[in-house]
């Protein structure tokens, strides 16, 4: 009951507020920017607000989705684009879109302070870096301990026959996270290696997930020991009591970054620069760093809690153009490899 | 005697007239057809002509310039040069929209590191052109670019129109083995399904077991979840930390369980194989399950006492009469129940994507090529594979349909079973298991709905149901849900019962009426899978002038109206046939418009058929999950679709509570309709007999 009342006058009081804005900020006339994101949808409120506390008159509306939906909506509206801004999708989707021609080619404000990782190589540069998100391997110390599975310490252990059934993996064919490794495996090991450890570890594979953040969950709640993922999201299991180590593979580790364009052709221009000048400063960096242990200008990141360490030095020299020009070619390997053995394994 | 008709001779046929209300009958029939064809055939055309939609590398469009130290070379022809160094076949040049082929393969002796320079243009405007550092060059001037930008040149692929796309699907043998893998799953699952349904409808019809009405209800849950829901049970209940072991190891100890389990679990029955096809035939029997009943029991109950007696007085034995009176006399329930099970399970696309693992199937591969690869054309592609099975499927039981109706004779009497304490308590212990396997799999989605920490912390907390803080939009979409369901049920019953109307009492026009019904009949024939992508390809494109309803919710309701059209409208044309044309006569003859006659008799009578369609449409658009999955905006998001999507980023418990959140709904409405039509009975159907 008192429960009721108090939501009662709450939502008196957002209307009255809602009404007084209007009142007030009617005259100013706001401009409503459509962002197209995938960023994480606890997080979306904080940057919406953040944003907000230094450009009053530009209301961002989000359209959010994992990233390949957000990837094949932009694409999906190519001819008709209903985004004004992308602001925080994988750069390797973004390098997509450059190559469609998609993207308004800008160099923010305080672009010389980021990372040259964190920016489009082009001058002015069609994207910039955000925050890196990197691949992990969470293990699940109490499923593990059961099965007598020693902590894997790099990628070549997980090819071991005693992890035989207990690994899974994201399907790079749907998932942004699951291409980020093959791509990393394909660099770190060389082509021919690269497929030679993938064959090895498939053997291993108890089941390919359609999302990247499945194999973590699934090893935070049990489902299966080891989940090739990414460090983010096992920090949140572990943050959530899962009895989760995330492990950083020495061989050293994929990423990919989330990342701000503007869409060419949008009429909101004025506001889509405001707000890619707004979010690489350090204010905005600052928040990333919240979720994320690398951000895009360097130096400003603290330790995020339950992180791994040495993150930033296991992440592997990436190279996006490799990974956008040859997405088509190794997704099509993948799964004339992996995806037509499509019974369970006994 | 000269007969009347030669005297006046043969005159010209007497043809009714039109009046003015048969013109408004005919202009409001022809809106409907309109709406049909924009919701259903125009944009399954564009689908189809997607489908052919090719990408292929066209080098005879592009020319290099090497300069190698000593000045501009020769123009050399891509294609010329490929087909000299061997790199060019049919194979290579086939592509998608996103392939990608780099220029240096042109020349064996390229080095970054070279002085060499490169030129570079198009012959033609409009090809596809190539990428000079990341952005796309189309025009024909030349580009004139160092070693060090030359090596990220890459070529982009043409459009073109051919069976590029069918050609590669059929050599692709991850794609293909789906069709196998699909029809499989469909035919096993409506095996089970029709198999465990007739036991059912068998015990509810011909036995005298107590609780019928109970176990007829508890029969129908399933309607009232989305199929994603009972995937998700599944893994509770069988998966590698099983509820079902919890319970065994907490009751035996787990030093007894273990080994049994083991054996099970790495058996090859055992619950490994949740994720996979066994997992999906078992979720697909349960949500399937429903859907047969009604068809069987509605099949059983018509059976005819008399031919039961003759047997007897024949003195055939029991299995007999089983083979040769009941079979026979349900034959085309069977038939019909088979090909509508197999339509649902081979259409169904929440079940394999939450259980299937890595099996793949027809409907989960449009999904990917769509939302994993952005392939459209490929998507478009395994559509049209999909939309077979389901024709076919669709068709037979059409057919078999017509033949049911003449089964029926005036002068059958019902059966009436006759109590038999064996079989009765075989049939009850029997709906009893079937009734707790369907109701524990909602207790255990509750169950887990309600658990903090799956297995490792099983203290009770609401903190699932925090929705905002995950995937899928939140308590918003639940919200967007109950209103999307609510316009759905009022718009698709308006639209439903008064084309139903136009077509069953209208008179004359005979071959738009036909074509009306062929429109009618079509969408339950059509995925909704299928039903959504191509709604993308047709609403969002920017010249079609509907391009508007992208994105709102508009078309959220218009694509679930479209795609549960068939049965409603069904549903009206059988109450409407009920009725004696007779009523609109004495009304024409009257002078009444018609407007009034169905305003005030036709609406009326028909009440409860027209409240059984409202929650039809009701139901299914708060479950539905293939039609509306490529079509929700950010305002838009739906909770069927937020269970999978949380789902999908593994948030299970809370994508359990959600569909619990769907079922409450849906059963609430459900006693609400109930309520509603008890109390019309008694007060508007009091001249029906029965």
């Amino acid at each position: 009951m008192r429960q009721g009342l108090f939501s009662q006058v709450l939502k008196g009081a957002v209307v009255a507020a809602a009404g007084l804005a209007f009142v007030t900020g009617g005259a100013l006339a706001k401009t409503e920017l459509t962002v197209y994101t995938a960023v994480e949808a606890e997080d979306l409120k904080r940057y919406a607000e953040a944003f907000n506390e230094d450009y009053p008159d530009i209301e961002i509306k989000w359209v959010r989705d994992s990233t390949g939906i957000v990837t094949a909506k932009l694409l999906a509206e190519k001819n008709n684009p209903q985004a004004d801004v992308v602001w925080g999708l994988a750069a390797t989707s973004l390098l997509l879109m450059k190559g469609e021609g998609m993207l308004e080619p800008y160099a923010p404000k305080g672009l010389d302070k980021l990372d040259p990782k964190f920016r489009d190589k082009d001058n002015p540069p069609s994207w910039t870096g955000m925050d890196a998100w990197v691949a992990s391997v969470c293990v699940n110390t109490v499923e593990a301990n059961k099965n007598n599975l020693p902590t894997p310490a790099s990628w070549k252990d997980l090819t071991k026959p005693i992890y035989k059934g207990h690994v899974a993996m994201p399907n790079p064919n749907s998932s942004g996270t699951g291409f980020l490794d093959v791509s990393s495996w394909l660099q770190i090991f060389g082509e021919k290696g690269g497929w030679e450890f993938m064959d090895a570890l498939h053997e291993n594979i108890s089941h390919y997930t359609h999302s990247g953040s499945k194999p973590c969950k699934q090893a935070a709640a049990g489902e299966v020991p080891i989940g090739v993922s990414f460090a983010f999201r096992g920090a949140k299991s572990k943050a959530a009591g899962a009895p989760l180590e995330i492990v950083v593979p020495k061989e050293g580790i994929g990423w990919d970054m989330e990342a701000t364009a503007i869409v060419a052709g949008t009429d909101k221009l004025e506001a889509a620069k405001k707000l890619v000048d707004w979010s690489i400063t350090v204010k905005a960096n600052k928040l990333y760093n919240e979720g994320y242990a690398v951000v895009a200008i360097p130096g400003i990141a603290k330790p995020v809690k339950y992180f791994p360490e040495g993150i930033t030095e296991a992440m592997i020299d990436n190279d996006f153009e490799f990974a956008a020009n040859n997405r088509k070619a190794i997704l099509a390997e993948w799964q004339k490899r992996y995806d037509g053995k499509s019974e369970p394994k006994k | 005697m000269v007969s009347t008709a030669q005297a006046v001779g043969r005159g010209s046929v007497v043809r009714p007239k039109v009046g003015r209300d048969d013109w408004i009958m005919r202009a409001y029939m022809l809106v409907i057809v309109l709406y049909l064809l924009v919701a259903l055939a125009f944009p399954l055309y564009v689908m189809l002509s997607k489908s052919f939609e090719t990408y292929a590398f066209r080098f005879d469009t592009v020319e290099f310039q090497v300069d190698r130290g000593e000045g501009w070379g020769e123009t050399l022809n891509a294609m010329a040069l490929g087909e000299g160094l061997g790199i060019v076949d049919p194979g290579t040049l086939v592509t998608t929209s996103d392939g990608r082929f780099p220029a240096t393969s042109f020349f064996p002796d390229f080095s970054f590191r070279a002085k060499t320079l490169y030129r570079i243009r198009n012959t033609k405007e409009g090809s596809g052109g190539f990428l000079v550092k990341g952005r796309p060059a189309t025009g024909t001037d030349w580009f004139e670019l160092t070693s060090g930008e030359f090596r990220r040149v890459q070529i982009r692929p043409s459009q073109a129109t051919g069976t590029g796309n069918y050609l590669s699907y059929f050599s692709t043998p991850a794609l293909f083995t789906s069709i196998y893998n699909s029809l499989m799953i469909a035919v096993i699952s409506t095996i089970v399904t029709v198999t465990l349904a007739f036991l059912y409808a068998y015990a509810l019809t011909r036995s005298c077991m107590r609780f019928k009405g109970a176990f007829k209800m508890i029969a129908m849950v399933p309607i009232l979840v989305p199929s994603l829901l009972a995937g998700i049970g599944l893994i509770y209940l069988f998966g590698k930390q099983s509820l079902v072991l919890k319970v065994a190891e907490w009751a035996f100890g787990e030093k007894t369980v273990a080994p049994w389990w083991d054996m099970l679990a790495n058996g090859t029955y055992g619950p490994s194989e949740v994720y996979g096809p066994v997992g999906i035939v078992v979720a697909s029997v349960f949500f399937t399950f429903p859907h047969a009943l009604i068809i069987i029991i509605t099949a059983l109950s018509i059976a005819d006492a008399r031919l039961y007696e003759a047997a007897i007085a024949l003195r055939a034995p029991k299995p007999r009469i089983f083979r040769t009176v009941t079979i026979p006399g349900a034959r085309y329930g069977l038939i019909s129940a088979a090909f509508v099970v197999f339509n649902l399970v081979i259409t169904d696309f929440g079940v394999p994507k939450v259980i299937g693992g890595q099996f793949n199937v027809l409907a989960v591969d449009i999904y990917k090529q769509v939302i994993g690869q952005q392939n459209f054309q490929m998507g478009a592609v395994v559509s049209v594979v999909l939309l077979i099975p389901a024709l076919i499927a669709f068709t037979v039981d059409r057919i078999v349909q017509k033949k049911q109706v003449a089964l029926l004779s005036a002068r059958a009497v019902p059966y009436e079973p006759k109590p038999s304490r064996r079989f009765d308590r075989t049939m009850f212990a029997y709906c009893c298991f079937v009734a707790f396997f369907i109701l524990g799999v909602l207790a255990v989605c509750q169950y887990a709905a309600l658990i903090k920490f799956w297995p490792y912390n099983l203290s009770l907390s609401l903190g699932n149901y925090n929705f905002d803080v995950m995937d899928g939009g939140g308590w918003d979409s639940y919200a967007n849900s109950i209103q999307m369901a609510f316009y759905t049920a009022i718009v698709g019953t308006f639209m439903v019962f008064t084309g139903a109307y136009m077509v069953e009492k209208g008179k004359g026009f005979n071959s738009g009426r036909t074509g009306f019904q062929f429109l009618a009949m079509m969408p339950m024939a059509i995925p909704g899978m299928v039903l959504g992508l191509a709604y993308i390809f047709f609403f969002n494109h920017p010249n079609n002038p509907l391009n508007f309803v992208y994105g709102t919710m508009g078309i959220l309701v218009i694509c679930t109206v479209t795609h549960f059209y068939t049965v409603s409208h069904l549903t009206a044309v059988t109450a409407l046939k009920q009725m004696d044309p007779e009523f609109e006569a004495v009304s024409q003859s009257l002078k009444q418009p018609f407007t009034k006659i169905f305003a005030r008799v036709t609406v009326p009578v028909c009440l409860p058929a027209i409240l059984d369609i409202s929650i039809y449409l009701f139901v299914n658009a708060m479950t539905t999950v293939s039609a509306v999955v490529f079509l929700y905006s950010p305002d838009t998001t739906l909770a069927s679709v937020a269970v999978l999507n949380m789902d999908d980023a593994g948030d299970i418990a809370p994508a359990a509570a959600m569909g619990m959140m769907i079922f409450y709904t849906n059963a609430g409405v459900r006693l609400l309709h109930a309520g509603l039509t008890r109390g019309l009975h008694r007060r508007t159907q009091a001249w029906r007999t029965t």
